[in-house]
């Protein structure tokens, strides 16, 4: 595979600090990868790692082929698109006006500008001063100097911050596009079931060291959790409980015509069988562990379903 | 270059944009011009103030302000954008610490230029034309030494508040430090000095004196414009020192530019190891 980002042994202290301790972190070009961890785990340590703003204190990495901070890797930043976590623009400036100076520092064409600012819907507002601009429309701005220059590599801090869901999706097949046209893609976010569908691994931080690398049927595998089954019906609570624990099923609630049950793989599909051939079942949902609970799982938090 | 123009484009224009870069004009044109009609009547006359007086009044009115505007328009310039967030996504692209901070310095300049030869020059053609003559080569000589001395002024302070602004953790703590710093170069150096002198008995200090006021860029930009109009007898309180000192125009200049220089390289040196 063609290496993005590649870091090797990463650690970063700040003096007493230890922000990263021993970092091994792979992404290919052209992958999806969340990066995900509580407030403090060192998301934003590794970003600007990334970015070159800061210098390891031990380990190596590399990005896009160059190793960042260094004179070489000015012209890199190029071919690297943005996004902080929170940003607060020039006020007195038109979104326009905002994004014609992050365009020329880029070296991007007026034309580019004015595409992408058509592209998150602000051509309307291009003109008024950004003091004027929502919340939803500020990250708009801030995601269209994030993808000025077409980036080969993104890093995404929270990129759907104060979005509205109609914008949220817009910006999911957006970061699919660019996917698909190469570009490799870094997000980090607390909103975890937002880039479920997007991101090909995931990279779970904490206390500044790697907890878990990988997909999420990876992540699925060595997390041993089970998958929920949700089932409508007309059900015997009496006799329900002994069936189902001849059935090797204990973890279950019932709850009025709604089933619900746990199972492992292994006994995923002798279940259902079973399940389906019961009378007045009328509707089936399964949901294997998703990245909310795997990420839970990971963070040793308990899960509500089984507390 | 073109990095270092682009970010001093969007500085100017960020500046010109804000309402107070128009209130900083009227208020130096008003005190200006008001110095020029008004400031004979203090001593009984009738008429306009005469140049050389002028220029030595509206160089004691400068000291006030125009540090005061300098300090206020860069003590928030990196620590504001460090808190906004944007610092971190400027230097992400291809823009070095030193060409971000001189590009900054740039637009800021400009700004502080527009608005001294604005607001200056309004009151110079205005007192040119009242008195019959606009095209006075001696009073454009002088006022354009004047504004030239008080950019020169005002980049001092601006390089003074880039200092605080690269040294300070919180926006509101350059705020202090700004005020603080004018507080002192504008009211309690001098007046140390002067207890310094009294209390002594002019024992202390007399011989050293003139190169004390060396160390305050406000009593530099004044022993120069004093310099500028030739103050011999009509101001005995300071012609002693500027004659005892001896320093020619060039020199007072010169060390002018040389306390814009350092505090902008201390500036520049700070924010290039600054941890982000």
């Amino acid at each position: 595979m063609d290496t993005a980002i590649d870091l090797k042994a990463v650690s970063k202290h700040y003096r007493a600090l230890t922000a990263l301790q021993q970092l091994n972190l792979c992404v290919g070009r052209g992958e999806v990868l969340g990066l995900l961890g509580n407030n403090g785990a060192g998301k934003t340590t590794t970003i600007k790692l990334i970015l070159g703003m800061i210098q390891p204190d031990g380990g190596e990495l590399s990005v896009l082929g160059c190793s960042p901070g260094t004179p070489q890797a000015q012209a890199l930043r190029l071919q690297i698109g943005y996004l902080p976590e929170s940003m607060h623009f020039y006020d007195p400036l038109s979104g326009r006006e905002v994004l014609d100076y992050f365009a020329r520092l880029k070296r991007v064409s007026v034309d580019e500008r004015d595409r992408l600012l058509d592209q998150v819907g602000l051509t309307g507002a291009a003109d008024r001063p950004v003091a004027t601009y929502s919340k939803g429309m500020r990250q708009r701005l801030g995601l269209a100097q994030a993808f000025l220059g077409r980036p080969r590599l993104l890093l995404l801090d929270e990129p759907s911050t104060g979005l509205d869901p109609i914008a949220a999706l817009d910006l999911l097949e957006r970061l699919r596009a660019l996917r698909r046209e190469g570009c490799t893609i870094v997000i980090s976010t607390h909103q975890l079931a937002g880039i479920e569908q997007l991101v090909d691994r995931v990279a779970i931080l904490q206390q500044g060291r790697l907890r878990i690398h990988g997909t999420l049927e990876k992540l699925r595998r060595r997390s041993g959790l089970p998958d929920r089954l949700r089932l409508r019906g007309h059900w015997q609570p009496a006799s329900l409980q002994q069936q189902l624990a001849e059935w090797g099923c204990r973890d279950y609630r019932l709850d009025g015509q709604v089933l619900e049950l746990t199972t492992t793989a292994d006994n995923k599909i002798p279940l259902l069988r079973r399940l389906l051939a019961q009378e007045g079942v009328e509707d089936l949902a399964l949901e294997a562990p998703n990245l909310e609970r795997l990420y839970r799982h990971f963070s040793k938090t308990p899960e509500p379903f089984d507390a | 270059m073109h990095e270092i123009l682009t970010v001093a484009r969007k500085e100017f224009l960020e500046g010109v944009r804000n309402r107070w870069l128009i209130g900083i004009v009227i208020i130096l044109a008003l005190f200006a011009l008001g110095l020029g009609y008004l400031g004979a009547a203090i001593s009984g006359k009738a008429g306009l103030l005469p140049l050389d007086t002028l220029i030595v009044s509206l160089a004691s009115l400068a000291v006030f302000l125009l540090p005061l505007i300098a300090l206020l328009l860069g003590y928030d310039t990196i620590i504001g954008e460090r808190e906004n967030g944007t610092l971190l996504l400027l230097l992400s692209y291809p823009l070095s610490r030193s060409q971000l901070i001189s590009g900054k310095f740039l637009g800021h300049l400009l700004v502080l230029a527009l608005a001294t030869v604005l607001g200056f020059g309004v009151a110079a053609a205005s007192i040119a034309a009242l008195s019959g003559n606009l095209l006075d080569v001696a009073l454009w000589r002088l006022f354009g030494a004047f504004i030239f001395s008080s950019i020169l002024l005002g980049g001092v302070f601006l390089a003074l508040a880039y200092l605080i602004s690269v040294t300070v953790s919180e926006k509101t703590h350059a705020v202090a430090l700004a005020l603080g710093l004018w507080f002192f170069f504008v009211l309690a150096y001098d007046l140390g000095l002067l207890g310094l002198l009294v209390f002594s008995h002019g024992a202390i200090g007399h011989d050293l004196f003139p190169y004390l006021l060396l160390l305050n860029p406000n009593d530099v930009f004044r022993l120069a414009n004093f310099t500028l109009v030739g103050a011999s007898t009509a101001y005995p309180g300071m012609a002693p020192i500027v004659m005892q000192g001896g320093f020619s125009l060039p020199l007072l200049l010169s060390t002018l530019l040389g306390w814009l220089v350092l505090p902008f390289l201390l500036a520049l040196w700070r924010f290039q190891r600054a941890q982000l």
